[in-house]
């Protein structure tokens, strides 16, 4: 076999070692799902006729559901990531991490296996997040070409903040720093499009949460399903995710292949 | 000295983590199909040393070649030939251990079916058949190592590396681990140990290096080793003035301590002399209160070779 497809196997290994944790360890993949659904039931049952009303003519006239969902979907996203990190930062302090480190493994391939799994399993726990909002009445209009483009524009988000979050993991001193590292993922969305329209929003918020990577992604998503317009934010949700994609790869790259001198002596 | 090129050469080897000089100008030679021994106290760089050859760390200064690579320059070649077990079980814990083993083989790319036997052969050659479907929370720290050392072979590899390999370890798991370290260099494998027991390295190594504080501070066999050490004594603990005068008059070779009513007699600690000792105090007549046998460890080795003890507080010049 060739150097290529021996790093291709090595990383299916590594992926099927990251669903073997999966299954003995669910607990992680409960949390992620946990969080977005918890927040999409309690902002249509509690807040619901609240923000309908507040939300106004900004909305389009949409039912507030319809403009939620999408802005869940990216804090599933985010909420996969907090494990991800959580779940790299734990394995890297494992024994079995300075063993793969002597043998002749292609290096890359234990990231890999971690970013892999990590996508997959984040775009599960979206659509379980999406399946429960399509059963308390989220109603996008999107025909079977958009419902395509959103799940493989949803999969492009995952795979850039999942690189990063692979980075924050490898980085973090615990796996409750890791954890915390990833706050910003988790309840960024609150700062963005997702809830109310930054329209509503005072001077200063307005434009930070204008110009955060959230807002355009959301309103990508928003687009998509619901065919609110898009204009401009589908380029820039693109330049965002070359960004966090690259530069969490570059980061995450770089933090596994330093001197592991900490773990000397 | 065999002509073949040794499986570890490494000339003027220099660590230092921050201003710590953790391994200062060391040279090593292990030849092929020898067990090695790197012996010294918590602290004296041996961890150090074997991350380094193992391509785990890189070095500051020094060449160091494995199997005829350079660690530095073609790392991936080195890990080709080596097996590493740590000192801190490298072990999945959230994998069974078969999954473990199997997950060692699939890195192998020994492929499905050849993996899966490889695993059982190894379960079975290290008594774990019985364990191998359980998590490894169900695992005593024997098993553990075990299985940590199966996972080394998977690969088979021509040089093993095995950083204090029965420290933790009850008497009964340490003379297996012992035997199974007998059998692998009786297969030809090259094997490198640290351990901080002389008792251990005297048992299975052909060469023995003393590591102190960084420096290397003997290199040889076991017995040119314990040539640089003195010898074991019995020590004899007396409940007075009267006993011990008795007992020096007819042990002349004993050095008393009159302070501490004891006298410590050369002795190789076997009971044959023992008996021999015990006859000559019957027959002066002299009840002695205490007698304990002393034979040289680590302490002594260190204390000869670089006249402080072994334990860190002792040794600060």
């Amino acid at each position: 076999m060739s150097t290529v497809s021996y790093a291709v196997s090595d990383a299916a290994t590594m992926l099927r070692r990251d669903f073997r944790h999966l299954q003995r360890y669910p607990v992680m993949t409960i949390n992620t799902v946990g969080l977005p659904t918890f927040m999409l039931l309690l902002f249509v049952y509690v807040f619901g006729g609240a923000m309908s009303a507040a939300l106004g003519a900004a909305g389009g006239g949409t039912s507030y559901i319809n403009y939620l969902v999408p802005g869940l979907l990216l804090m599933a996203v985010g909420s996969g990531c907090a494990s991800t990190a959580v779940g790299v930062n734990s394995d890297m302090t494992e024994g079995i991490i300075a063993r793969f480190r002597t043998m002749a493994i292609s290096r890359a391939s234990v990231l890999t296996g971690h970013v892999v799994g990590s996508v997959i399993r984040t775009m599960v726990s979206i659509f379980i997040v999406l399946g429960v909002a399509l059963l308390i009445g989220f109603r996008p209009t999107a025909g079977p070409v958009e419902w395509l483009a959103s799940i493989g524009v949803l999969a492009i988000y995952v795979l850039a903040f999942t690189w990063l979050a692979v980075a924050l993991g490898m980085v973090a001193k615990s796996p409750e720093g890791a954890n915390g590292s990833t706050l910003l993922f988790q309840f960024g969305p609150f700062f963005s499009s997702a809830f109310v329209s930054p329209e509503s929003m005072p001077a200063g918020m307005r434009w930070f949460a204008e110009h955060m990577p959230f807002t355009p992604m959301i309103d990508t998503l928003r687009g998509l399903l619901l065919g609110t317009p898009i204009g401009n934010s589908a380029v820039i949700a693109a330049a965002w995710c070359v960004v966090i994609a690259v530069g969490g790869y570059l980061w995450a790259r770089a933090a596994y292949n330093r001197d592991p001198a900490r773990l000397g002596l | 000295m065999p002509a073949s090129s040794p499986a570890i050469a490494a000339t003027g080897l220099r660590k230092s983590f921050g201003d710590k000089v953790v391994l200062d100008r060391i040279d090593l030679r292990v030849d092929e199909g020898t067990i090695f021994a790197l012996l010294g106290p918590n602290g004296a760089g041996k961890t150090t040393a074997v991350h380094i050859l193992s391509t785990y760390l890189g070095a500051d200064a020094g060449e160091v070649y494995v199997d005829g690579h350079d660690v530095g320059r073609e790392p991936d070649a080195v890990r080709a030939a080596i097996g590493v077990t740590g000192q801190f079980s490298a072990v999945d814990k959230l994998l069974t251990g078969e999954e473990n083993l199997i997950l060692m083989a699939d890195l192998h790319h020994l492929g499905k079916r050849a993996g899966r036997r490889r695993a059982a052969e190894l379960l079975e050659r290290f008594d774990l058949v019985e364990a191998a479907g359980k998590p490894l929370a169900a695992y005593s720290g024997g098993m553990r190592r075990r299985l940590d050392l199966a996972m080394t072979l998977v690969g088979s590899p021509r040089i093993i590396f095995l950083d204090e390999p029965t420290t933790g370890l009850d008497p009964r798991s340490r003379r297996t681990m012992w035997q199974i370290i007998r059998d692998l260099a009786a297969g030809g494998v090259t094997i490198f140990l640290t351990t901080q027991y002389l008792e251990e390295a005297d048992h299975l190594a052909d060469r023995i290096a003393v590591l102190d504080h960084g420096k290397l501070v003997a290199e040889g066999t076991a017995a040119e080793l314990k040539r640089l050490i003195p010898g074991g004594h019995i020590r004899l603990q007396f409940a007075g003035a009267a006993g011990l005068e008795t007992a020096a008059r007819a042990l002349a070779e004993a050095r008393r301590d009159d302070d501490a009513l004891t006298l410590h007699v050369p002795s190789d600690g076997g009971v044959r002399s023992l008996r021999a000792l015990l006859d000559q105090l019957d027959h002066a007549s002299v009840e002695v209160e205490a007698l304990t046998v002393h034979t040289p460890d680590l302490d002594d080795v260190f204390f000869a070779l670089t006249g402080h003890p072994t334990t860190e507080k002792a040794a600060t010049t």
